[in-house]
């Protein structure tokens, strides 16, 4: 059994704000980040991603429990005697050297001999697409070309692992979603295990192994990208990866694999697993819209029924606006556009909805 | 063609007042400096109308009783003490004035503009004065010799005043501020993140200082330094009071020959001569390693 790359034990991080007012900007965080993993820590802004990256490189001491690197406790290291690099959101090249200066820095400082360092640098700007560029000076180059130099100055030294932190933000869309594929290539290629920072949520899905989903210094759940998305375990990350429709009911019953709940006078739906619940609880129920579909209603069909209140055309899906029946439920639905183009429903119309098994789960809290 | 000829125009009209106060008030006393050198001196005072090389020639030479040219060092030795010192004041305000600036540059907002408020203190009160205030602490009845021989740690005063140190000392004083603010004006804007990534990328706290922040200080240090260095070049105000004009500086010898000695074309050519010596150091500057920020490399 190999050694997870880095375990978060427990950790508390409590900053002592300008005010006097402390700031706890993780709070009881525990994770398993495995060896030659591409790790992904998402939430919002201010969620204490960066506070997190920053205590696994040295630059800040947790208050209160203990990062383990492959086996070994790093608590009172300095960020130089850690075999961990970070990619920096606004890249922090050395303004004053060259590319392949900044490329051959860490293994200047770690003493390796000078032929030897230029042959590493020149290597790893060839592994990032920039080896016509080691004679210019950092602010010489575009900020994608910036992001370049920064990732072979991070892996120059072969760090066991490499932290990135938010290192795509200030591309342009395109840029963007090139150096999504890179990344990941970056780390097949070179099987260093990566934490990866974001806020965007389309970043984590695409690129992860696992994700680690965050909200206010504490962790809401980690997984692989599908679990995250087919099982959220909870509001917060139901709604913060991916469209969700929430609705409040009551469970009217229990059956064999889930539960039945109530969503209006006479109008019912079948659900996944209960999570505890039982009989007579209120429930938050999460459907995405992707996964419940339209059938024209003629008037007679059973199942859910409801007329399209709104349509909302994006290119190859329209969200429609669904008004439910014997409810007042209002439910976003995601369909396919016909091969021509139109979508498929018009405003007015009346329709069936078709939940697929187990789409609409009954969340923890 | 207009256009270009019109915006030429502009731009020559818009430096018309500066371009007129530095011609005024810098090219044509010097230019007057540069033609009295070159005369013979009045003994009561200003020159003589006459082309002479007298002026240079005594810089290096004296007429004896021969009226023959015989090789004197006296003035050399002027300048060379003057350089001495003058180097002297600049390394050691360097070396307190880096980590200070350093130190300033690190704090919170707050206290870092208090700080530098407190470094522009002693500019409000007249140099004059706080010379004065040197050798009231300096002196063999003073502050500081009372207190050493109360506290029974000497018996004799120390002779401080009237001697190199104490004009190092004030030359020191007075010029440090000089030397802790463009350092500080420029460590100041130093990116933070700069420092993580260097420990990031394994440097130690002296390899951050060498290959890092000195580097991109550089050009602070060495505005500082020009700041210091000239200036204490041809002081005359600390060598005179806390030296005692004993030991004769460039800037006194300067002084003395417009007033005393009155021998206006060796003044003038003593002034010329460090101003060229000014104007190399200035050029080291511009050409200098501060232009292309580059460390050398270390093989
Ligand atoms: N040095 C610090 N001093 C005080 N508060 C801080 C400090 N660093 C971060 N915080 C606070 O900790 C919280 C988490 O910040 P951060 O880790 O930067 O979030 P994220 O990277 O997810 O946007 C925020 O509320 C932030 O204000
Ligand atoms: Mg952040």
């Amino acid at each position: 059994m190999p050694k997870p790359a880095i375990e978060i034990k427990n950790v508390t991080k409590i900053f002592q704000g300008h005010t006097g007012h402390p700031v706890t900007a993780l709070d009881h965080v525990s994770l398993t980040i495995e060896d030659n993993e591409f790790f992904t820590l998402l939430g919002p802004s201010g969620c204490g991603k960066t506070t997190l990256l920053r205590l696994i490189a040295g630059f800040e001491y947790p208050t209160q429990g203990e990062i383990v690197l492959f086996g070994d406790s790093i608590r009172g290291l300095p960020p130089q005697q850690r075999p961990v690099n970070t990619v920096f959101q606004h890249y922090a090249l050395f303004p004053h050297m060259t590319v392949a200066e900044n490329v051959g820095f860490p293994l200047k400082m770690q003493g390796q001999r000078p032929d030897e360092m230029t042959r590493t640098a020149a290597r790893m700007l060839d592994l990032v697409k920039m080896a016509d560029f080691g004679d210019r000076m950092p602010d010489q180059l575009s900020g994608g070309q910036q992001q370049r130099v920064a990732l072979a100055r991070a892996l120059a030294p072969q760090p066991k692992v490499l932290l990135l932190d938010e290192p795509l933000s200030a591309l342009d869309l395109k840029l963007r979603q090139e150096m999504r594929v890179e990344l990941k290539n970056l780390q097949r290629q070179t099987g260093i295990t990566f934490v990866f920072v974001t806020h965007d949520q389309v970043e984590a899905l695409t690129m992860s192994d696992r994700i680690a989903v965050m909200s206010m210094g504490r962790l809401q759940q980690e997984g692989t990208p599908i679990a995250i998305y087919e099982q959220p375990v909870n509001r917060f990350v139901a709604d913060f990866i991916g469209e969700t429709n929430f609705i409040q009911s009551t469970i009217a019953g229990i059956e064999n694999s889930g539960a039945r709940c109530t969503i209006g006078p006479g109008t019912t739906l079948g659900t996944g697993a209960t999570a505890d619940k039982g009989k007579g609880d209120a429930v938050t129920l999460a459907i995405r819209p992707e996964k419940i579909r339209l059938v024209k209603s003629d008037g007679a069909a059973d199942g859910l029924q409801g007329r399209v209140a709104e349509c909302i055309y994006t290119g190859t899906d329209t969200n429609y606006q669904v008004e439910l029946e014997n409810s007042d439920v209002r439910l976003v639905v995601r369909g396919r556009n016909a091969i021509t183009g139109e979508t498929l429903f018009k405003v007015g119309e009346t329709v069936v909805l078709n939940v697929a098994e187990g789409a609409a789960r009954i969340l923890a809290d | 063609m207009r256009l270009l000829q019109s915006t030429q125009m502009r731009r020559v009209l818009g430096l018309g007042p500066a371009l007129g106060i530095i011609g005024f008030f810098m090219v044509v006393p010097i230019a007057i400096i540069i033609v009295f050198s070159f005369m013979k001196s009045n003994p009561y005072g200003g020159v003589n109308p006459e082309f002479s090389l007298e002026a240079y020639k005594q810089f290096l030479f004296e007429r004896n009783l021969m009226d023959e040219l015989v090789f004197n060092a006296a003035y050399l030795r002027i300048f060379g003490r003057s350089f001495l010192l003058a180097i002297g004041t600049t390394a050691l305000c360097l070396l307190i004035g880096f980590p200070t600036a350093y130190y300033m540059s690190r704090q919170p907002a707050r206290r870092k503009n208090l700080m530098v408020f407190l470094v522009t203190i002693p500019f409000w009160t007249n140099l004059l004065i706080r010379a004065y205030c040197w050798i009231l602490l300096l002196r063999d009845t003073g502050i500081i010799n009372n207190y050493l021989i109360k506290w029974g740690i000497i018996d004799e005063p120390l002779t401080m005043l009237y001697t190199n140190f104490a004009i190092f000392l004030g030359l020191v004083y007075t010029h440090i501020p000089f030397m802790v603010l463009p350092i500080y004006a420029r460590v100041e804007k130093l990116d933070f993140n700069l420092l993580e990534a260097a420990h990031d990328l394994y440097a130690s706290r002296q390899q951050l200082m060498r290959h890092v922040i000195l580097p991109l200080a550089a050009p602070g240090i060495i505005a500082g330094s020009l700041l210091v260095f000239v200036p204490c070049l041809g002081d005359f105000i600390i060598p005179n009071l806390l030296g005692g004009g004993k030991h004769l500086m460039i800037g006194s010898l300067i002084q003395l020959q417009f007033g005393g000695s009155r021998n206006w074309p060796f003044g003038s050519a003593a002034a010329l001569i460090l101003m060229s010596f000014v104007l190399i150091a200035m050029m080291i500057y511009v050409w200098g390693p501060g232009r292309k920020m580059k460390p050398e490399g270390d093989a």
